[in-house]
């Protein structure tokens, strides 16, 4: 058997219980890295097997020392390339950070090396995290290990794919309008949101701040919760994460679901949904009620006005986030110009690709002054509306249940020119983001071959119940931590 | 001829004295080695993001806000100011656009013994931006070097109301608004330095007319003395050119101190539009009214009141209460020789020209000399008792001004002293009598210009020290008995 069909947290008792060595793990992961990467390339940079080795042989000998650590240490994993790695190229798939070494780790860096866990490599994605397809880096397509023809959603895409082809045990992504859950879903994996400010956006390079959250993409919903345990935590740098105490999400696992109350938004369900996907999240549904959980239909009829708020906040926000890259003190530095505004348009013509451009116009636009009342400050309104009408389902329900995306994963160019059709991926899990609900994608069926995710919504902080209600979810599905079936050569 | 009045506003952006920046823990202090402040945060790094606000720096503001009358917003809430240059490392300054500090305040100015209120747009808190280094002229200079130590150092800008009418009420402006921030000890305000900054927005208008005229904006006076110079040249230019029929482009002018002149700068961007809106990395941090009150409750009497109080409690003459409450040290020195000497114009006096005049030549402040309040107050007891004559305290008081020492001992140790013991006096007039007759005979036959000759030479027999009253007075009953 492959090491790397494990479970992250199946590998991890094996550790402990000293049955493999991490070391083992690595070798296994790099084999598997070698043959597989070729084909889904979702790694934009990637560690040396050496590195990693003396990485995993330093685990060993601590737990041969009988020192205790974290459930997840020895465990290869991967990081989106928006997170910074202290000395390791963090670009955001941009060819403006082409080669750029930050000087420190994020938060979430420092928590997992803390905890043991053994990065692998940066993963591919949409430029700046602006896409749905991660074919907006500018480096190189990822594609997804269902079906090498299709892409592997977006913008972590990357992490999505390294995860369902089984080149990572888990990997983390960042999600601002649905960039973890929606190539969770087209790649079959698990993949949460967590409330914004549960984790610590210390190190995340931001695409719009008041949206993006870092959160776990796992083979199971088990090992998101391990890892989720991990990152989660109040964080004086940040000063948007909340002070609140850690919870223990692993202790919601194997609880019974009986008596949770679920609604399903009818916009969610309407015109655009693919009528096999809304027959598997239907199924999914019935088995939950043969446990004891009732479904209601409800109504947040401001959702149709999202996702024009989101396209309004969300690009406002990168046209200022993204001023930095001006190529004076790091990345990409044109300077053949006469002066400083030459420098400027040289650096950031070239530096950024088609998308990044689109949105920062877009965003310098709806703040320019005439427009701020009309769009951004509607926006704004917009989303406190949105809220509301959450906030008021969610007094009587537990979660609210959603399709991820309206669509498997399309094919590779299919919608690359048709940027309208291409935001309407997002459709059903930019909401979560409006609000700053935790939200978490879950494998729930096939669709001629290619997964397809279900989105279920908390209240804020209630990622522990979510876990426990997924869980239940995930074992009556059946659809328990499995790898892509890759027509890979295999040795 | 058209006659103009003047409007001017003055933007002030002054640094606060707090340990560390506004947004991470980088040390403020002034003078260190390029770059060697800094962090992921305030150097904008990717990923840097924004840390907990520093509460003193808030504190610091709504203090200045109080102190100059103005309203206290209820919720902190920063925003951000986008535009691109070399010293921004971000590509945005966080300023507080939308909900600044304090709104709607005033100070007071005394000129000619007049008070003038000048009104306070807005105060607010915002990060300063990085220090560019050119050689030579910025147009010329082949490359620049930039400095991030300034970067996200916390900077109060207040903002006046178009209410100065000339260059010498700008001037004064700004001198009470220093003494209040310094008063406050929230800030050094050292134009020299750049801890105080100043622009003007300048225009004229016809005499009578309520409607503002074009206005430039005066920028890069970096002393008192060039903010008034700068001013004045301005008005003048300005006067010039719509006496000829002209119109006044409204632009961006540098002050050339050496040239004593204002020129337009080269604009280079036209960024008008800031495209502000609220930085969503900082929630808004409630102004709660306890903390107000106890900010409010730490306020030292201020200038203005202190003021009036030293006119009303001392009848001093507003000019010596104008100078003697420009610092709060200075006012606070004065007010502890009074405790030795209750006499507060003679007092005034002694300050204003004696200690001054001394400080001004050495080139320090009140707070650097060796001089104690209460030796002074000593000194000026002994003049009062007649020990020793006004002008032999001068020479005491250099004495203490250079060493610090106590008067008498300084007194002693010169031999200073006056003599005023009778039976001393007696002796030495005697003597001089006896060495004298023609005088006394002169003095007899009515010739009074002897007496001064006799005084005289007790005087010198005595090296001056003779108290000159009590000679006079014993040389004449003297001369008359016998
Ligand atoms: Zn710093």
């Amino acid at each position: 058997m492959h090491l790397f069909t494990l479970t992250a947290v199946e590998a991890a008792q094996a550790l402990q219980r000293r049955e493999i060595s991490s070391v083992q793990l690595v070798r296994d992961i790099y084999d598997r890295i070698d043959n597989v990467e070729p084909q889904v390339r979702g790694f934009i940079s990637l560690l040396s097997r050496e590195e990693a080795l003396a990485a995993a042989e330093n685990v060993d000998r601590m737990l041969k020392q009988g020192v205790s650590l974290s459930p997840l240490a020895g465990i290869p994993m991967a990081l989106k390339d928006n997170i910074c790695t202290n000395g390791i190229p963090t670009t955001c798939a941009s060819l403006i950070l082409k080669g750029y070494r930050p000087p420190y780790d994020a938060h979430v860096t420092t928590a997992l090396r803390e905890a043991g866990a053994i990065l692998i490599g940066k993963s591919n994605m949409d430029e700046f995290a602006m896409g749905s397809s991660t074919e907006n880096s500018a480096y190189h397509l990822t594609c997804n290990p269902w079906d090498l023809q299709r892409v592997p959603g977006g913008s972590s895409g990357g992490s999505a794919a390294l995860v369902a082809a089984g080149e990572v045990f888990f990997a983390l992504g960042s999600d601002t309008g649905g960039s973890i859950r929606q190539p969770a879903s087209f790649c079959g994996v698990v993949g949460l949101k967590p409330t914004y400010g549960l984790v610590s956006r210390y190190g995340l390079i931001a695409f719009a701040s008041s949206l993006d959250q870092i959160g776990p993409l796992t083979r199971d919903v088990q090992d998101c919760a391990y890892v989720l345990e991990i990152i989660a935590g109040h964080d004086p740098r940040d000063s948007t994460s909340v002070s609140r105490e850690k919870e223990r999400y692993t202790a919601y696992l194997g609880k019974e679901i009986k008596g949770q109350r679920v609604a399903l938004p009818v916009e969610c369900f309407g015109e655009g949904l693919e009528k096999e996907i809304k027959e598997l999240v239907m199924g999914a549904l019935a088995k939950c009620t043969e446990v004891g959980v009732s479904v209601y239909e409800a109504s947040a009829p401001s959702t149709a006005y999202a996702l024009p708020a989101y396209y309004l906040v969300a690009p406002a926000e990168a046209s200022s986030n993204l001023a930095r890259y001006d190529g004076i003190q790091y990345g990409l530095s044109i300077r053949s110009g006469s002066n400083l505004l030459d420098l400027y348009y040289a650096t950031r013509s070239k530096g950024f690709g088609a998308e990044v451009k689109r949105r920062i116009m877009l965003g310098t636009y709806a703040l320019s002054s005439g427009y701020y009342d009309a769009y951004y400050l509607k926006a704004l309104k917009m989303r406190t509306l949105i809220r509301q009408e959450f906030e008021s389902i969610f007094k009587d329900h537990d979660f609210i249940v959603t399709p991820t995306s309206p669509t498997v994963a399309f094919k590779i160019g299919e919608q690359k020119d048709d940027p309208l059709t291409m935001y309407l991926n997002d459709i059903y899990t930019i909401t979560a983001n409006l609000c700053g609900f935790p939200a978490i994608s879950i494998p729930c069926g096939f669709v001629e071959g290619m997964p397809v995710g279900l989105q279920v919504i908390g209240r804020p902080f209630d990622e522990g119940r979510m876990l426990q209600f997924c869980y239940v979810l995930e074992s009556l599905l059946g659809l328990k931590g499995r790898l892509a079936e890759m027509k890979l050569k295999e040795e | 001829m058209q006659e103009f009045e003047t409007v001017i506003g003055l933007e002030v952006h002054v640094e606060l004295l707090t340990r560390t920046k506004l947004f991470c823990g980088c040390s403020t202090a002034f003078g260190a080695a390029p770059n060697t402040q800094v962090c992921p945060v305030c150097l904008g790094l990717p990923g840097g993001m924004l840390p907990l606000l520093n509460k003193t720096a808030a504190e610091y503001t709504i203090k200045a806000a109080l102190a100059l009358n103005c309203t206290v917003t209820p919720n902190l809430t920063f925003d951000r100011k986008n535009y691109f240059y070399a010293d921004l490392p971000k590509g945005f300054q966080i300023s507080q656009f939308f909900y600044p500090m304090g709104t709607n305040g005033y100070l007071e100015i005394h000129h000619n013994g007049e008070s003038k209120k000048i009104g306070i747009r807005q105060l607010h808190l915002e990060e300063d931006t990085g220090k560019l280094s050119h050689f030579g002229d910025i147009i010329s200079s082949p490359y620049s070097r930039v400095d991030f130590n300034r970067a996200g150092v916390p900077l109060m800008e207040i903002v006046s109301e178009p209410d100065i009418r000339s260059a010498e009420e700008a001037r004064l402006y700004l001198q009470k608004l220093r003494t209040i921030l310094c008063y406050l000890g929230i800030s050094d305000c050292k134009m020299e330095e750049g801890s105080m900054r100043c622009d003007a927005n300048i225009s004229l208008r016809p005499v009578g007319s309520s409607e503002l005229g074009k206005k430039t904006e005066l920028k890069n006076m970096n002393s008192f003395r060039s903010v008034f110079r700068g001013i004045e040249y301005e008005v003048e230019r300005q006067r010039t050119i719509l006496l000829s029929g002209d119109s006044i482009i409204p632009e961006t002018r540098h002050w050339d101190e050496a040239k004593g002149i204002t020129r337009a700068m080269r604009s280079k961007f036209v960024s008008a539009d800031y495209r502000c809106f609220p930085d969503p990395n900082i929630p808004p941090f409630p102004v709660d009214t306890k903390w107000v009150e106890s900010i409010q409750a730490s306020i030292p009497e201020l200038p203005d009141a202190k003021y009036y109080r030293f006119i009303e409690e001392y009848g001093l003459p507003p000019y010596d209460a104008e100078v003697l409450t420009g610092t709060k040290e200075l006012a606070d020195f004065y007010e502890e020789v009074l405790t030795c000497y209750r006499e507060p114009k003679t007092v005034s006096n002694w300050i204003m020209s004696e200690l001054m005049g001394h400080l001004n030549a050495a080139g320090i402040g009140i707070t650097e000399a060796k001089i104690k309040a209460k030796d002074l107050g000593k000194l000026l007891q002994l003049v009062g008792k007649g020990e020793i004559s006004g002008k032999m305290a001068k020479s005491v008081f250099e004495e203490m001004f250079a060493t610090g020492e106590d008067p008498e001992l300084i007194i002693k140790k010169q031999g200073l002293a006056q003599i005023s013991d009778e039976d001393t006096l007696d002796g030495i007039i005697n003597t001089v009598l006896a060495a004298n007759p023609q005088s006394v005979q002169d003095y007899h036959s009515g010739k009074k210009k002897a007496l001064g000759f006799l005084v005289g030479q007790i005087m010198k027999e005595t090296k001056g020290q003779a108290n000159p009253q009590l000679v006079n007075k014993m040389l004449e009953e003297k001369l008359k008995s016998s």
